[in-house]
Parts: structure tokens; sequence; C-alpha cells
């Protein structure tokens, strides 16, 4: 029906996509998780402090709700909860930073590949396509043996292994994007090639970044416990919830369920959160794909 | 009268939508007799495609339809799905707006036609396909039994329309409703649809309802008219009457805001062309080539054309003559694959400048585009987007934030909006509001050029007439010279000094708006000046008529 206009009431977008947004149960839940989350583990080693640098070996495997230990205390007699204080925040920071530095150049990468297009594109796009063929997990494998694991260097690693995807998607985008009259307007006004890609496509290209970073920090925030787990993370005393559940592993056996659970229950409830708030932008940025 | 065909009572349609229910259709009465052809014309957001759907019960989940709706004595609204179904296609058919879009590429268009019959008629396959080839020679496609075995794409637009008329055909319905059947042909082929949609509504006596904007279309074959207004019925009547002595104001309004030629001119005397003073844009045997397929198309061959300064040049031609592709190039858009550019005494492109001071000569020229939808940058506010041009140009007119704003306010009011529109999206404005905007971008840097692609094409009449008005009122305070692409020449009639005809990517004809659009000279010319109709149907009978003998005329 070409000539259907129908005039609606004046509200933002803005303010339409936060309807849309607070209307997705699941964004909503994944957004408080993540804020609890983020004052449990920043705010939380305040209310419950302890010593997460000296081994306590008169304390070793108590089991939750020991005095002073409300979670238990694992094999060298770190006290679990406070350690998931601190494993989390190294999670989490890491995989926040890695998302966004995948997402910034992924962003780059592939918005520059799509508006110039032709050989310049295609030999753009054949590095993508090489780096994806790569299993991303090996590579932080041999270069966490051959470099002494620190948190910026996890970082940088998982973040340039991590833009391939969005590189893809924004390249898609900006191809559609750069044919645009708004973008032939500003080149016909003598406008730069930076400018267009920087004030025109990359802005309109906000939805698919955004929805992607979220999607992206909870991959990142896995793939810090996969390394971890398989021992090749951070050294003790430092630690993150993967490196808890390897240690956790070893005394499976013996029982001591409370070095598994709670770290495993963290990892898969703020994947799962990341996620959710992914999906809910994805309602939130998107205008046209709805029903009416 | 229970002897029409269609019986429409007390009709109203209202959506949900986020924002509560938003009433489309506001309780309309309207009959169709048998084999007449109904026009329902109207504006955008007039309620006249929603009209049309709601008889076909093709709205979506969100509407909800209310009144009475009664083909041939009955009532349509009650009828469940698979009972509507059987209606649809055997006794109302639709011809929609796109060609290429209504048919399925993968299936041979006979199959089409073998498929819209088999689903209703219990007859053997090649029963249908003898009847789907019958079908496809009743709407004049030529060698048909051959022609039933093509698939879509190798047809052109008008033939396309024709299956599409023939789907439409091939049950016999009593009535078939097209919503605006020739919006996306060019006039030449527009034309043709229309004689056939008249000759098969005399011949069949099958009724058509023709949802359309243009009064032109409804001038050519509607034997009556119905005006419709935000979703109410503003007046019905015969087509003459309606046209010619129009009762309601919206009517009046609607009617004198569409362009129109003025008679053809007895003699319009042919000056030589003068020579003109240093052009702002000069193209000498321009071509330009693309790569279709990975075989060269020349899209623009051998184009040689000046634009004198303050001269408004109009550029007129179907689609595909490759206007948008002189316009595109013009605008450094596109290279040229062969000859040379020239902007205000400088060779732009290969040889010329370059760079930077290419980029800066561009600045001289403001462009303006043809769809309101994607001219502006919805991440950017008005204000943000008109000054754009200030700040790309930074280098030869320095600004600062504040004499940018005051520049953007300046702006604004020459565009005829209000000031505060600078903090609006482009979401929150009308069609013909954006392309105001995007003339006010235009105008930003007070440029010596501009280059206007089909800048009013997308905006209903009115509309349209406003903002031409402003385009011409600026013309004459900043004498700018301007190529202004379009297709409809009566447009083009009314803002240019000179007109140049394109076809198959070469000008066929240049000379002044008179002489070109009055008296043209090339064939090709008189051709589309005939084929163009005008809402007036008694000269528009007689325009019928010519059409037909120059056919008969030309072997």
């Amino acid at each position: 029906m070409s000539t259907t206009t129908i005039v609606m009431r004046t509200l933002t977008p803005r303010q339409r996509g936060m309807r849309r947004f607070l209307q997705n149960k699941l964004a909503v839940f994944g957004i408080v998780t993540i804020a609890l989350f983020l004052l449990f583990c920043f705010l939380g080693p305040l209310i419950h402090p302890t010593d997460q640098i000296h081994t306590d070996l008169r304390s070793t495997m108590l089991p939750p709700g020991s005095p002073g230990h409300p979670l238990g205390t694992d094999d060298v007699g770190y006290d679990v909860l406070g350690r998931l204080m601190m494993g989390g925040q190294i999670s989490i920071l890491i995989g926040l930073a890695a998302g966004i530095l995948a997402t910034v150049i992924g962003t780059l990468w592939g918005a520059i590949a799509g508006y110039v297009g032709g050989a310049v594109d295609t030999v753009m796009m054949r590095v993508v396509d090489a780096g994806i063929a790569i299993p991303a997990t090996f590579l932080l494998l041999i270069l966490s043996a051959i470099l002494r694991p620190s948190v910026p260097l996890m970082i940088c690693v998982i973040g340039l292994v991590s833009w391939l995807v969005p590189a893809r998607l924004v390249r898609a985008e900006s191809i559609s994007l750069k044919s645009r009259e708004y973008v032939l307007a500003l080149r016909a006004m003598g406008g730069t090639h930076s400018r267009a890609v920087l004030k025109h496509i990359v802005p309109n290209t906000v939805g698919t970044i955004v929805v992607n970073a979220t999607f992206q920090v909870a991959d990142a925030i896995l793939l810090v416990a996969y390394i971890s787990f398989l021992g090749m993370g951070l050294q003790k005393p430092a630690t993150d919830w993967g490196a808890m559940l390897t240690s956790g592993i070893t005394y499976t056996y013996a029982g001591a369920w409370w070095l598994i659970f709670p770290a495993g229950f963290c990892i898969v409830l703020t994947v799962c959160a990341f996620n959710s708030i992914g999906d809910g932008l994805r309602d939130f940025f998107d205008v046209k794909g709805r029903a009416a | 009268m229970s002897d029409a065909l269609l019986s429409i009572s007390d009709l109203k349609v209202t959506f949900r939508t986020e924002d509560g229910a938003v009433e489309a259709v506001k309780g309309i009465d309207l009959e169709v007799q048998p084999g007449e052809v109904l026009a329902l014309v109207g504006e955008s957001g007039s309620g006249k495609s929603v009209t049309a759907m709601a008889i076909l019960k093709l709205l979506p989940r969100s509407a909800t339809v209310t009144g009475s709706i009664r083909l041939a004595g009955r009532e349509l609204l009650p009828l469940p799905e698979s009972e509507m179904n059987a209606v649809r296609g055997a006794e109302i058919s639709t011809v929609f707006q796109e060609p290429m879009t209504a048919l399925n590429p993968s299936m041979r268009i006979g199959d089409q036609i073998t498929e819209a019959i088999l689903n209703h008629r219990q007859i053997s396959k090649s029963e249908a396909w003898e009847r789907a080839v019958e079908m496809l020679q009743r709407v004049g496609i030529p060698d048909p039994a051959r022609r039933a075995k093509s698939y879509p794409h190798e047809l052109s637009g008008g033939q396309r329309q024709r299956v599409v008329i023939a789907i439409a055909l091939a049950c016999e319905p009593q009535l078939i409703i097209a919503d605006e059947p020739t919006t996306a042909l060019d006039v030449t082929v527009q034309a043709e649809i229309l004689d056939l949609i008249r000759r098969l509504a005399a011949e069949s006596g099958t009724a058509f309802l023709l949802v359309t904007h243009n009064m032109g279309v409804v001038a050519d074959i509607a034997d009556r008219v119905a005006v419709m207004f935000r979703g109410t019925m503003v007046e019905v009547g015969d087509t003459r009457t309606v046209l010619t002595a129009p009762r309601e104001d919206y009517t009046k309004k609607l009617l004198s805001a569409v362009p129109s030629l003025p008679d053809i001119a007895s003699v319009v005397e042919r000056e030589p062309e003068p020579e003109l003073p240093a052009a702002v844009l000069e193209l000498d045997a321009a071509s330009v080539t693309y790569r279709r397929g990975g075989r060269p198309f020349l899209a623009l061959d051998g184009v040689s054309l000046r634009i004198a300064p303050g001269e408004i040049l109009g550029l007129v031609g179907e689609s595909g003559s490759g206007k948008s592709t002189l316009g595109r190039a013009a605008l450094g858009l596109l290279p040229l694959s062969s000859g040379s550019m020239t902007l205000f005494g400088q060779k732009v492109g290969r040889g010329g400048v370059s760079g930077r001071r290419e980029r800066e000569l561009r600045g001289r020229v403001g462009a303006i585009f043809q769809d309101p939808g994607s001219s502006l940058d919805p991440r950017m506010t008005v204000g943000e987007a008109i000054a754009e041009p200030l700040l790309v140009q930074r280098r030869r007119f320095p600004t600062t934030a504040s004499t940018r704003r005051t520049r953007v306010a300046e702006l604004l009011d020459a565009v005829e909006l209000p000031t505060n529109y600078a903090s609006r999206y482009p979401h929150e404005l009308s069609g013909g509001q954006r392309q105001r905007i995007g003339l006010a971008r235009a105008i930003a840097l007070e440029p010596e050029l501009i280059i206007a692609d089909e800048p009013t094409s997308a905006l209903d009449v009115s509309v349209q007439a406003a903002v031409l008005e402003v385009l011409r009122t600026l013309q004459e305070k900043m004498h700018f010279a301007c190529l202004f692409i379009s297709h409809d020449l009566a447009v083009v009639h009314e803002i240019s000094d000179r007109v140049a005809v394109m076809l198959k990517g070469e000008i066929v004809e240049t000379g002044s708006a008179d002489e070109v659009l009055l008296a043209p000279q090339h064939p090709y010319s008189k051709r589309l000046l005939a084929s163009v109709p005008v809402p007036d149907p008694d000269k528009q009978a007689l325009r019928r008529e010519a059409r037909a003998a120059a056919r008969v005329a030309t072997p």
C-alpha cells in the first residue's frame, strides 16, 4: 500500500524504543542481573572483605556455612565468596573491554571495506575470512603459552580475534548505506570520504553495532573462562571465574561442589544476561521490522 | 441502488498502533456499477489504498473494518478466509503498482496465468494453458504462444504489467481493483496500458476500481471519480463534472495543483541557439559506462551540454534514458569514461583539478535528490543536516557554531519552514518538508549551480506545487543555474528556461522550453508529449484519438 501513511502522535524514537525495550521482560532481567553483578563484584569486597593474596592452610576446604566463610573456602584457604567477587571483576573487565575493542575495530574495518568497495573491499574481507578460518581458542592458547598472560594482554588478544564478525555485519550495512542520497549529497557538496564514513555510515549502523557488541561481551567472558579453565589464563593469586572452575574440578570427587557451582553459575548467568540485553536492544533499534 | 456491482456503505477502517487507534477510513459510501471504470483519487494518507485493500480483505491484522461491503448483493465482511479466497481472483482481482514484484521471477508467465485459472476452475492443465495464451493475446502481447514460455525478466515493464492484467482477467472477474497500475511506468507505456484497460472495460464489461493520484490518468479512462481526503469521501461524480466543475474546495485545490502544459502553440519560432557566456557546467561528448553483469553498458553516450549562469535547464526522458546518470556524473559521483566536464571554467575529472581543489569546486554546486526518505540522514537533526555543507566547506567559508546556527535559521526561513525545526529529526517531518530541508541544504553555500534529480516526483501534487514555488522564488533571489531532471513534462515546462530531451543515453533535442515542449521536432519528443495524460477529459479524448491515429500511421 503505497499511499498509506498514518499520522502518529509524536514520541521521540528514543521514547518509543525505551518503551519497547522495557516491554521485553528478558532484557530488563538482563540489565538488572548485570547491575547486580557489578555491585556484587566491585562493591561486595567492601562489605565482605577477604584476603585473596595470602593462602590460609589452616582453613582449607571448609564447606559453605562455616563461620566467616558463607560459601566455604578452597584448597588453599581462599574464601570462595570473596574470590567470586575478585574473579568477577577480572572476567567482567576483560569481557567488556575486549568486546568494545573488537566492536570498534570491526566497525571501522567493515565500514571502510563496504564504503570503498572494489579491490580494497575484496582484500579486506579476505583478511576477515582468513581470520575466521583460524580457531580463536587455539590462537589464544598459543599466545598465552608464549607470552605471560596479564589483563591488558588478554583484552588485546581477545579483542583482536573477535572483531571479525562485527566487521562482516557492518560491511553489509555499509554497502547499502553508501548509496543513500544523504551520502551522495555529502560527496556532491565536496565532503571527504572520512566524513562520509564517520558521520553517516557508522552512526547509521549503530543498531547492529550495539546489539552485536553485547554478544561480543558475552562471548569474550566465555573465552576468558575457556582459557583460564585450560590453565593458560591469569596466574595465581589473580583469578577469574574460569580459573576458579579449574581448581575446583580437581576436588569434584571429594564432594567439594562449592568450588564449581558458584563460579559456573556466575558465568552462565552473566553470559545469559548480556545476551538478553542484546535481544532487547535489537527491539530498541528495530523501528521498521515490527508489525504495526 | 441494488444494481450496483460493488456497494460500500459506512466503511470504517481503524489501525491499532503503538500510539493508539488511528482511523484511516472514516465511514465512506461508494458504489461501482458493472462495466464502469471508477477512479478513486486522493493524496497520500487519504485512505484510498486502504479502502481498496479492505474490499479484498487484505489488510494487516492490526486493522479493524466495520460497515458493509457488498459484491453483487453478497456481504463480504463476515466471509471467512476460505470463502474470501474463492472470491479473490475469481470475482474480484487485483493489479498492483509494481509489475516486477507482482510476478514470480522463477515461473514462466504462462504458468503463472495457468495457476490463477486452475485455482478457481476445474479444467485440465492443457486447457488452462490454451486459455493463458488467449489471455496474453487479449492484453496485446505479440506472439503469445511463444511469449507464454518466457520468464518475467525477459519482458519490458509495460509487457509485465500486461501480464499482470492478464492474470487478473484470467477468471473473468466482475471487478478488477487496480492500485496505481501505471505509476511505476513511463508515460509512453502508461498510455498503452491505459488504452488496454479502457478497451477491456468496454469489451468484457469488467468493472475497474482504479486507485490513482494522477488526474491525467483519471481524465483518460475513468467514467466516474471519487475523491478522498484524510479518510473521508469528498466528492463522487461523473469524471467530466468533477474535473471541469468540481463542487468541493478540496477537489478544486487538488486540480489547480496539477501542473499542466499549455496548449500546443500553433507555431513557435525557433531561434538559433544564442552563443552563451561562459557556462557554469559544460559537458563535451561525455560518456558513462556501467558494468552490468560483466558486460559494459553505455548509460551516457557522448552527451554535450552547457548550462549558462542563472539558467534553468530541464532534462526530460523516460526511465533508463540516462538522465539521472547525467546528473550524477555532473555531481562528480560517477566518473566519465570518455569526454570532458568543465565546472565554472575549470576542467574536472581526468586531466583536470582533483582532490581538495575539486572538493572546493563542488562546494559551489548544490544537489537535491528524489527520495525524501533517504536524502536526509535519519540520525542527524535538521539543523545538523543543513549546517553540513558549511562544515564541509569550512576552509572556504570559516564559520563558528553560532554563525552556523544563525545561517540555519536563515535557510529554514528561506524555504518557509519554522526555525524551531532545526532541532527535529527527519522522521518527524512530512515528505514535502524533508524536500524543503534538502533544498535548504543545497543552497546553504549560495551555490552557482544546483543539480536537482527528480526533486518533486515522490511528492503529492499539492506539496509538489509548494516545493516548486519555493525553488522558483529562491532562484529568482539567488540567480543560481539549475539542472532540473524530471520525467514530468509539465513540471519541467513550468520551471525551465531551456529543455533537453534524452533517449537511450543521448540528447535528441534541445531548445527553449516552449520550443521543445510545445512544438517538438524530434519524433521521440513528439511521442513523449502525446503520451502525457492531461486532467481534462475532452482534451484527453482528442489526444487519445490523435495517438491512435499516429499508431496506425506508423507501421
